[in-house]
């Protein structure tokens, strides 16, 4: 398992108060604080423990988005990852790319770049898709293991533990594979500091998606984005009996 | 926390079956005390907050406190509080929260509890105690750590908690009008909903009281930044023991119009007048803010990065904070879910930057490590903006003094001392309690020269306490410290005040004292002796 690739997605910053626009066409996100996804934070942590743990010799960091996703990637590479690759997306066509083009440009780069493992977030806290994993190991025909909670190596491959309904599930898969870290598979690192400073220095490859041969037109038209209703106040009632007459006069019964 | 709070709550249900008040052999030793548990469990969780540590013998009876001559609450003046506020608000069940104080150290033996609903209601009943010669306490949010807000023989607890209201905030002025019983938190977000924020904060937020941290005139994490609260409080609205409003309210930051009492409120502890409502001078809140956590190796390394700090952070500085390793570790141990970026050293900083200007920010703060670094002082940490992780390093902060109480006794010490002196406390404390300790540590507002003190122990014993007090108030006084920086007097503190104020001030408070409240309803036992 020598190369891991990472993908990482700058999001709006999970603890800033997301705001709809006035115009309904989207949320605020000019001055907002962004940073890594926490999802991504967890894989980076992985492929980084995993070159620490020896069973990996290379950690490529990879966003698609625009100049401003480079931030991310520094902040991987600060974690330990070893380059990175920027596929820089301009601003206007980034708000309508979708897990379906980053799919593709992720599986491309996977192959150029002989990657034996791709991690990814489970799913980016902006959008919650849950489908970038998937696709991508869709298009490139490998194994899958999703909300994975403990990634093993094994001499077969991979034995992981993933996080479903019902529990733990434990699957048995062969490399190359792409895995997607739900949030107990580890506590990601903080960046610390002679490592954002070795990682000003480590290389930030950028391409574009027609580099790669991606078609990133949209597929999709926002027709508009609004915020959830307001929850409506409850009322308490005194017995079973005028619980019954309310429900009556509401219509529900 | 929550597990250690069910299996408390779980011996307490036990005992509810049989009342039971064991006697402790030893004037000293603290025991468990089981008392009757009513009906309201989720009410004992809710109280059990914050400490494993057993609940407290009733500190009349352990302290030997002589009640003063105070009346006795009857029936009839139940009947007549009900009257004015309704029976609702009128509480005479389930009073062990009120009672007990938030290190669970004092524990009083009121009967009542009253939640009056505003500055009228608050004046109705103090007029009537005073009259009536019943003592009072006045209660916010009891986080207090000096024993300063709960009862301490049978005074009838007056909530504030209902004064809750922000009554306005004036993005333009910056000038906030707000109830006492307001929390912290509360008040802080209704400002920052306007681009503002309150210029105080600390770890009790979510549950301290505006009119609260007034009274005590609390410091906390930014008086670096923002100064005190004798500054940043415009005005004040008081009701004094004899029922009659102090209307002492002001808009306006500039007002030379006689004598500037409202500041005989800002940290008179609840014993000259009660806080109804407060007017605020609230500056913007930052953009940009952004945490550095640091280690270092030596307490000469932690002075020369703070001059570093106030040299090149300057205007953007808003916190400077120390750990030391035993407080980290401590809480790192008691509270599985803090994650520290860096481990090993023997002393932490926290400095935060607050300004307008992310990009700005950003380069000074880090040419600010990377100088520090360079120079060997800054040996290794971690700087963010990003506000997920701003707020994952305060929270080890505040977590600290919580996992030195956790599941321990502990002595706490709020001191200001020369800064070049600081730490040595620390090291001196720790070689005088020898094997008698388990935890001797210090954090603290480093920008203030502010220590925490702390020696912690499994279980209050004497051997302790001889060699910790009065050893460290002589500590402080040589020094010409205080021995409280901003927790303030209280109860546990009042033996000592001497050490920091001269036999003539004191000699004045007490005549302030009696000016303001002949009857010496307000707060007894408090501040002075």
């Amino acid at each position: 398992m020598a190369r891991v690739l990472v993908g990482v997605k700058r999001v709006i910053d999970y603890a800033v108060k997301v705001r709809v626009k006035p115009d309904k066409t989207g949320v605020v996100t000019q001055g907002v604080k962004h940073s890594m996804n926490p999802f991504d934070e967890i894989a980076v942590e992985e492929a980084v423990k995993l070159k620490e743990k020896k069973l990996a010799t290379e950690v490529i960091a990879v966003s698609v988005g625009p100049t401003q996703s480079q931030e991310v990637i520094r902040t991987a590479l600060a974690m330990g990852a070893d380059r990175g690759v920027h596929v820089e997306i301009p601003a206007a066509e980034y708000e309508l790319l979708q897990p379906i083009h980053v799919s593709k440009i992720l599986a491309k780069l996977a192959l150029d770049e002989k990657a034996d493992l791709v991690i990814l977030g489970k799913q980016a806290i902006d959008d919650d898709a849950n489908q970038t994993a998937q696709m991508t190991a869709a298009v490139l025909d490998w194994p899958q293991g999703t909300f994975c909670n403990k990634i093993e190596k094994t001499d077969a491959g991979l034995t992981i533990t993933r996080e479903i309904d019902g529990g733990l599930e434990t699957i048995k898969t062969k490399t190359p594979a792409v895995l997607s870290a739900d949030l107990r598979l580890n506590t990601p690192r903080y960046a610390t500091l002679p490592n954002i400073m070795k990682a000003k220095k480590k290389p930030l490859k950028k391409v574009t998606a027609k580099d790669l041969g991606v078609d990133t037109s949209p597929r999709i038209e926002v027709v508009s984005v609004e915020d959830p209703p307001v929850r409506q106040a409850g009322a308490t009632v005194a017995d079973v009996d005028a619980l019954v007459a309310k429900l009556k006069e509401g219509g529900h019964i | 926390m929550r597990f250690q709070q069910l299996m408390h709550v779980r011996r307490l249900a036990s005992a509810a079956a049989t009342t039971l008040m064991r006697r402790p052999t030893t004037g000293t030793t603290a025991t468990t005390t089981m008392f009757p548990v009513t009906s309201h469990i989720a009410t004992t969780v809710r109280t059990m907050a914050g400490s494993g540590a057993p609940i407290p013998e009733l500190t009349q009876i352990t302290d030997n406190v002589q009640r003063g001559n105070y009346a006795t609450l009857t029936d009839k003046d139940v009947a007549h509080f009900e009257q004015l506020l309704g029976k609702n608000h009128v509480l005479t069940e389930d009073l062990e929260g009120y009672n007990i104080c938030f290190l669970k150290r004092i524990r009083g033996n009121s009967k009542l509890v009253l939640k009056p609903a505003n500055t009228a209601e608050v004046a109705a009943v103090l007029q009537y105690c005073n009259e009536r010669r019943l003592a009072v306490v006045p209660q916010g949010g009891n986080t207090g750590l000096v024993g300063g807000s709960v009862p301490i023989c049978d005074e009838i607890v007056l909530s504030l908690a209902r004064l809750n209201k922000v009554i306005s905030v004036d993005e333009v002025t910056g000038i906030a009008v707000v109830e006492a019983g307001c929390i912290l938190e509360n008040f802080d977000q209704k400002a920052r909903d306007v681009g503002l924020t309150v210029p105080l904060d600390l770890g009790a937020k979510a549950s301290c009281h505006i009119g609260g941290n007034v009274s005590t005139n609390a410091g906390g994490v930014r008086v670096v930044r923002y100064g005190n609260l004798h500054g940043s409080v415009l005005g004040v609205e008081a009701v004094l023991a004899t029922g009659q409003v102090l209307d002492l309210m002001s808009n306006f930051k500039k007002d030379n119009t006689g004598y500037h009492m409202k500041h005989l409120f800002i940290g008179s502890e609840g014993t000259l007048g009660v806080v109804t409502k407060l007017s605020m001078l609230c500056p913007h809140s930052s953009r940009a803010v952004n945490v550095a956590f640091i280690g270092l190796n030596s307490f000469d390394d932690v002075l020369k990065t703070f001059v570093s700090a106030k040299r090149n952070l300057g205007e953007i500085l808003s916190s400077c904070e120390l750990i030391d390793e035993r407080a980290l570790n401590t809480a790192l141990q008691q509270f599985k879910f803090l994650n520290s970026p860096i481990s090993g050293y023997p002393f932490y900083m926290l400095i935060e930057t607050s300004g307008s200007n992310g990009d700005h920010d950003e380069e000074k703060i880090n040419q600010f490590i990377g100088d520090g670094m360079e120079r060997g002082e800054i040996q290794d940490g971690t700087v963010t903006g990003d506000p997920g992780k701003v707020q994952e390093i305060w929270k080890i902060r505040e977590m600290v003094p919580l996992g030195l109480i956790e599941k321990s006794f502990c002595f706490k010490y709020d001191i200001s001392l020369p800064l070049r002196d600081f730490y040595n406390i620390v090291d001196v404390m720790r070689e005088r309690c020898g094997p008698y300790a388990t935890v001797v540590c210090g954090y603290g507002h480093l920008g203030d020269s502010n220590l925490h003190l702390n020696v912690s122990c499994e279980e209050f014993n004497d051997e302790i306490y001889k060699r910790v007090e009065p050893f460290v108030y002589e500590y402080t006084s040589k020094l010409k410290g205080s021995i409280s920086a901003e927790h303030g007097i209280g109860f546990l503190k009042k033996d000592y005040l001497h050490y920091s104020k001269d036999p003539v001030a004191i000699g004045y408070m007490r005549e302030m004292k009696r000016l303001l409240d002949p009857n010496g309803i307000l707060n007894p036992y408090k501040v002075l002796n």
